[in-house]
């Protein structure tokens, strides 16, 4: 084919490739800084330890994969936090309700389900709203980010809401070949998203709408029920990260999940998906995701504290978006504004 | 041609806005296997009609007949359905995506589970790309091809449903030469298997090149249908404009000044080399070649918005550096773009904050913009342009496209610069102002600017320009003066293929 096509491939491959060589950079760097800086004699490569990262990458990761397809479509959700905790709330909560008492152990499938449902129904009331009222997704998640917070302290104020139930710890904690159960509702998500974004209609719709709404509208695709159904899956999502994160740990603060949004659309960003939509897929978002919290775990590991991890991490990300729109101006021309 | 049934037929469309006839009883039709071209000056309502075709306006009289049968539009995708199909100017795709799944966008092959069948999808476009004979398959991404390539997209799309009559709108308008040909020849593909073209353009070489049939609209008004073997460019312009346009040659009389802008072996990587001229004032310079020769790149670099790779600036003898706009602005060097609306004007700001945003800083009162001086300048160069705006307050976007051009003219006139670059001055812009736009150009050299026009339109830089440069693939080719300047001369020039200082 022609040159830009040359261009074009090659600064593709670096995009798509540049995260997983971030994470082997700081596989490298924290390995060898910790030798001389860390504060425990655990190597910082040790088996056990990627996987708990793996782990608690979970909570994250699982709403990165919603929040990929939906930014692919050209939207964004902030609300994603604030649908977590009411998740959270919903699902702890049902399992005391009399309704359920004679249900013995399966509260747990019935609680899960109204929790995730709980999810679905919040992103549906964004995506409504996104769709009739053409008002921008930033606008909409904005003020429902702030809404549904506020139903969460409606609930039951700054208290936090609490049950442990036993059955639902140890699924939490069990594992299987290895992986604990977080983990493997994190790939099996991935999986899944990655499925539905390259090989159905639903998805390569959802592309072409972010990449070209107005031909997208032309060609007879109907992009609010396409948007919609994407509201849902993040909200579904973030109810599945909830259910994950605190079957295991069985009390919600009412102000858990804050900034969930940001760590999620930094990860998304991170892993190579465009701001303004119609390109990204799951395998970067994965990438991202694992990233920061490689960053996160390796900076505690050579005792920095929890600002110096945001700082850091703030850092990277503006380094990331400088270097792409760098090789993407440069694969172009390179025009001044 | 007659006796067959037109693919098209319009019958006394009447389309009105609120205080506008947009279109007043335009009758036309579409024989199977012609190419027909529909022509108009801006504001004559063509697009109105293509509006009314592809169902987006309904027309409140007269009648849409398809292969003989009335019919009612209800869309785009209705009239796609009905074999009416629509390649406008601006693409619209999606480039992220392959150029399989744009060509079936909406469309795209399902297995169960909603999958997308891959299979299915690659034949049936590596089908139709087969019959347009392009050099790319079904797999590539949109957005990297060329322009060109993106359009045989579009068609491509067309081809997927028994188009009946196709409707090209200004589908040259980004096309070098050699990619016109391959358009032409899909044009001509279409045409022998009886696809009725109608061909939007305000390009005359084209319509003549391969059009059957000229139709002509003015203030929405249909003026009538021509045989393109018995008429000429002269003919069809006096139809569109109802009276003659001027377009001899000019040539300043009065004494020419110093030597305002001097470049001496500029180059920009591989966009042009090795360019040198030099402007002086009171004169117009006028740079002519194809797209993609370098012209535009050159006025970009004395701009500030390019660095050269090598050579050097003077304006009035000294050496400059000019590394941004604003740095261009301080020497005196003003751009007036090619892209009006998108580079040259805030669409949304009124006709005062436009023509002063240069120079706002320099108009302060204390701390605070003077209303006052603004609107003095304004005022000054409202009526030294004949800028005609019902004020000072009128949003930019509302005006028309002559008006705004002036504008952005009187922006830079207002800062009093050394050398006024204009990039295609009257792109878009209807053939009447086009005349004013033309004077104004020669009025400013007369009054001892230096001017550069950079111009895609022949007759457009033979009629005001001193001076020709003459550009092929980033290089000059030779310079003319106005007595030298044949159009047989300068086309050799410009195709690369004679010229005396050829490299």
């Amino acid at each position: 084919m022609d040159i830009s096509m040359d261009k074009g491939t090659v600064s593709k491959a670096l995009k798509n490739g540049a995260i997983w060589g971030f994470i082997v950079l700081e596989l490298i760097f924290f390995s060898i800084a910790g030798e001389f800086m860390a504060i425990t004699d655990q190597a910082f490569m040790d088996i056990d330890n990627m996987l708990l990262l793996l782990k608690q990458s979970a909570p994250i990761g699982i709403i990165a994969m919603g929040m990929t397809i939906v930014m692919v479509n050209g939207n964004i959700d902030l609300s994603v936090g604030a649908t977590f905790a009411i998740a959270a709330i919903v699902l702890l909560d049902s399992m005391t309700w009399p309704i359920f008492a004679g249900l013995g152990d399966w509260v747990i499938p019935v609680s899960c389900l109204l929790a995730l449902a709980s999810g679905v129904f919040f992103g549906a009331i964004n995506g409504l709203i996104v769709w009739k009222t053409g008002v921008d997704a930033f606008i909409v998640t904005l003020g429902s980010m702030l809404g549904f917070r506020g139903i969460v302290f409606m609930f039951n104020g700054e208290n936090p809401t609490s049950h442990l139930n036993w059955t639902l710890v140890d699924f939490a904690e069990a594992e299987f070949l290895g992986l604990a159960t977080a983990s493997w509702v994190l790939l099996l998500v991935t999986l899944a998203i990655w499925f539905l974004m390259a090989r159905t209609v639903h998805g390569r719709n959802a592309y072409a709408i972010g990449n070209n709404r107005e031909a997208a509208v032309n060609a007879g695709i109907r992009v609010g029920p396409h948007m919609m159904i994407n509201f849902m899956i993040i909200g579904f999502l973030a109810a599945l990260s909830a259910v994950v994160f605190y079957a295991e740990s069985g009390s919600v603060n009412p102000n858990d999940g804050m900034l969930y949004e940001l760590w999620v659309i930094t990860a998304v960003v991170l892993g190579g998906t465009k701001i303004t939509g119609g390109a990204g897929n799951v395998i970067g978002t994965f990438g991202g995701v694992l990233a920061i919290q490689l960053l996160r775990k390796g900076l505690g590991h050579i005792g920095a504290d929890t600002s110096t991890v945001n700082l850091v991490i703030g850092l990277i990300l503006i380094a990331v978006l400088f270097l792409d729109r760098q090789l993407n101006v440069k694969g172009k021309e390179e025009l001044k504004v | 041609m007659t006796g067959k049934t037109p693919v098209l037929r319009l019958e006394n469309i009447v389309k009105t806005f609120p205080g506008v006839r947009a279109l007043d009883g335009v009758s036309l039709s579409i024989l199977p296997g012609e190419v027909h071209a529909l022509m108009g000056e801006n504001g004559a309502g063509k697009s109105t009609l293509m509006k009314v075709l592809g169902g987006i306006h309904q027309p409140n009289e007269g009648q849409i007949i398809v292969a003989e049968e009335p019919t009612v539009m209800s869309g785009p995708l209705d009239a796609k359905a009905k074999g009416i199909v629509f390649i406008h100017q601006e693409l619209s795709l999606a480039e992220e995506l392959s150029v399989a799944e744009n060509i079936y966008l909406g469309e795209l092959p399902r297995k169960s589970f909603g999958r997308v069948d891959w299979t299915t999808l690659a034949e049936k476009t590596n089908a139709i790309l087969k019959k347009l004979n392009v050099g790319f398959d079904a797999g590539t991404r949109v957005g990297d091809l060329s322009i060109a390539n993106q359009q045989m997209v579009e068609i491509a799309r067309a081809l997927t449903v028994d188009a009946k009559a196709v409707i090209f709108d200004e589908p040259t308008a980004s096309l070098t030469d050699a990619e016109k040909v391959v358009l032409f020849e899909v044009i001509a593909d279409l045409q022998s298997q009886g696809v009725g073209i109608a061909y939007i353009s305000h390009r005359m070489e084209e319509i003549f090149k391969i059009t059957d049939r000229i139709s002509v609209l003015r203030d929405g008004q249909y003026q009538g249908t021509l045989n393109t073997a018995e008429t000429n460019e002269e003919g069809v312009t006096q139809m569109m404009i109802g009276r003659k346009l001027d377009l001899s040659r000019n040539v300043s009389h009065h004494e020419l000044g110093d030597v305002a802008l001097e470049v001496r072996g500029l180059s920009c990587g591989d966009l042009y080399s090795d360019v040198s001229f030099e402007v002086r004032r009171g004169e117009v310079v006028g740079f002519y070649g194809l797209v993609g020769a370098g012209r535009t790149e050159i006025a970009e670099t004395l701009f500030g918005l390019r660095d050269p790779s090598a050579g050097t600036i003077l304006i009035d003898g000294q050496e400059v550096k000019i590394h941004s706009p604003y740095d261009a602005i301080e020497r005196g060097i003003s751009l007036v773009p090619e892209d009006r609306k998108g580079q040259g004007l805030v669409l949304g700001m009124n006709c005062r904050d436009n023509m002063t945003l240069p120079q706002v800083d320099d108009l302060k009162a204390g701390p605070f913009v003077s209303d006052g001086a603004e609107i003095a300048i304004f005022d000054q160069y409202r009526d030294k342009l004949d800028i005609r705006t019902p004020g000072w307050k009128q949003t930019v976007g509302n005006l028309s496209g002559g008006n705004q051009q002036k504008i952005v003219i009187g922006k830079w006139l207002s800062m009093h610069p050394n050398v006024l670059i204009v990039d295609e001055p009257t792109r878009g812009i209807d053939v009447g102002s086009k005349a004013e736009i033309h004077n104004l150009l020669r009025d400013l050299a007369a009054q001892g600017y230096a001017v550069i026009v950079i111009s895609s339109e022949m007759p457009e830089v033979l009629h005001v320009a001193d001076r020709i440069v003459a550009m092929y693939s980033g290089r000059v080719m030779r310079t003319f003066t106005s007595e030298e300047v044949t159009e047989e001369n300068l086309i050799a020039a410009i195709s690369g293929l004679g010229g005396d200082q050829a490299a």
